[in-house]
């Protein structure tokens, strides 16, 4: 279980003051999915680094299974079981997709294996897996490849930062099913920050962030009517 | 034949990834002098009688054939200058294996200069793979300096990759390549320094043939306080093609040069040149530390995998 307590984030504003990201937030997450998601500039994204360490709180604990790991580095809440898809993910010159996948399995996987990820994702598994995490990758594949890395870790604890962002009609179709099948081999919790409508309707908690505060948090059936009143004016679209 | 001892044998695997003396083809150079050659069918290698080295000859229409031409020195303070000459028959196809592996457990310098002109007939098709490593317990330099000459017949094809990763102190490569009608020359290279080694690469394409055409790609790592310069030329002379792209990372106190230069001397001449300089993006750190590696173990990953 996922736990954060008094979290606060600050950051330096532009009239050389503080910002609040981020003011005490308080969570308990153990549900099999969960939603997070708010107006742009919210928060959500700050709160997922902070969960997996990317970013310290200014204040505040994050513990996991009990344990306190807030002093913890990147690398050691990833080998207790955190993993993180990035909101736009990074390229490499030189590593490989299969290069990629295998550090994500902490083996060298053979092509069969690191195939068998990508096919999961809807890639025509043989295309891809020597090719370069490069600009010859368009953003959506590799957001596909980002969530074929988070299935080959299969951890308790996996945050995926608006995994919707640039995918096409089958990468969301299908995500919803790849969501499924990874808790079904991790029995873990799958944390979504997403603006979409159709991955909010999946969750089984729904949490609204505004203003760097809780702004509402139960089952999609008491939030969703909530954000839809309050989101007017906001990006809250189908697709992107 | 002699054999060759563990620490040669070590400089073997090091720039040629053999363990023994190979099949086919070779000729072997060991601390200044010929240690051993074979000739195959098609194959001639003729030891020069006028200065250091060998001439080659490769029959017209040799095909899927390898020769491995190894330099290793292990004897501190020797210092030599050689000249091969590659004279590739038409239509033939072979992968050149050469790599020079120098072993110094001395105070002195050690140097290998070596001179390789390659003459490449017409729509012949050439794979050369070059390798330099140094080692050695001592405080004696290890310094190579190679010239590659390539002139590139009609149709003809030359696929150059060359690498230094480790050990050598001080390098000057000179590559200066003309490229006759639909001639291609595609060349990689990749370095990486440490200390205070320094690195120069100096490239010359002259694309005098119409449709020919050439890359000239170079990945290079700089870390410590070692210095690295990147020099190319590429003259269109001629309806051709042209790219010359320098991509280096710097780290710790390190130097780093790139002058990529194109000239177009025919206006249907196409040419392009890129050039970037940087450290490690942060952003790849993190991202391979959210899968469980350590930063330096991500920082290892990506230098392996830019310079693979």
């Amino acid at each position: 279980m996922l736990e954060l307590q008094n979290v606060w984030f600050s950051a330096p504003a532009e009239n050389g003051g503080k910002s609040e990201i981020l003011k005490n937030i308080s969570l308990k997450i153990s549900e099999r999915f969960v939603a997070i998601t708010g107006p742009n500039g919210s928060g959500k994204s700050t709160l997922a680094k902070i969960v997996a360490g990317i970013i310290t709180p200014t204040s505040g604990r994050v513990l996991l299974d009990g344990e306190d790991i807030t002093e913890l580095s990147v690398t050691e809440r990833a080998k207790r079981g955190i993993s993180f898809a990035f909101q736009q993910p990074v390229r490499f010159k030189g590593l490989t997709v299969k290069d990629l996948i295998s550090l994500a399995a902490g083996e060298k996987l053979s092509v069969a294996a690191a195939c068998a990820y990508l096919s999961e994702v809807g890639l025509c598994a043989k295309e891809y897996v020597n090719r370069e995490i490069n600009a010859s990758l368009s953003g959506g594949e590799l957001k596909r490849i980002e969530i074929a890395e988070i299935l080959a870790r299969a951890t308790k604890l996996s945050i995926f930062d608006e995994p919707e962002a640039g995918i096409d009609l089958w990468s969301f179709n299908n995500l919803i099913k790849v969501f499924e099948k990874m808790h079904e081999k991790t029995h873990g919790s799958i944390l979504i920050i997403s603006h979409q409508e159709r991955i909010l309707n999946i969750a089984d908690r729904v949490i609204m962030v505004k203003d760097g505060e809780i702004a509402a948090d139960g089952t999609k059936e008491d939030v969703l009517p909530k954000l839809f009143g309050t989101m007017v004016g906001c990006r809250f679209t189908e697709g992107n | 034949m002699a054999t060759l001892d563990s620490i040669k044998k070590n400089l073997l695997e090091q720039v040629a990834d053999i363990h023994e003396i190979p099949t086919g083809a070779y000729s072997i150079r060991v601390n200044g002098k010929l240690f051993g050659k074979n000739d195959s069918e098609n194959i001639a290698i003729v030891a020069k009688t006028d200065k250091q080295g060998i001439d080659i000859y490769v029959k017209p229409g040799t095909k899927n054939e390898s020769l491995h031409i190894p330099v290793l020195l292990a004897q501190s303070g020797l210092k030599e200058l050689v000249y091969n000459d590659f004279h590739i028959g038409e239509d033939s196809d072979i992968t050149i294996v050469a790599g020079c592996g120098i072993h110094n457990g001395g105070k002195e310098t050690s140097e290998h200069s070596g001179i390789h002109a390659f003459y490449l007939g017409k729509n012949a098709r050439v794979r050369y793979i070059e390798k330099h490593y140094g080692e050695g317990d001592g405080n004696g330099k290890n310094v190579m300096n190679p010239t590659t000459v390539a002139d590139l017949a009609e149709g003809a094809y030359m696929e150059m990759e060359t690498a230094q990763i480790k050990g050598v102190d001080s390098t000057n490569r000179k590559t200066k390549a003309t490229l006759a009608d639909k001639a291609t020359l595609i060349v990689r290279e990749k370095i990486m320094t440490h200390g205070v080694q320094r690195a120069e690469t100096h490239f010359e394409v002259d694309l005098n043939g119409v449709d020919c055409g050439t890359h000239v790609i170079s990945r290079s790592v700089a870390r410590d306080n070692s210095t690295q310069l990147f020099v190319s030329h590429v003259n269109g002379n001629n309806v051709c093609s042209g790219h010359t792209e320098c991509d280096a990372i710097i780290m710790d106190g390190a130097s780093v040069s790139a002058v990529p230069e194109i000239m177009a001397n025919h206006p249907d001449a196409s040419l392009i040149h890129e050039a970037a300089i940087g450290k490690i993006a942060g952003e790849q750190l993190i991202k391979l530390m959210t899968l469980g590696l350590t930063e330096k173990e991500a920082e290892e990953q990506i230098i392996g995998g830019f310079l693979k």
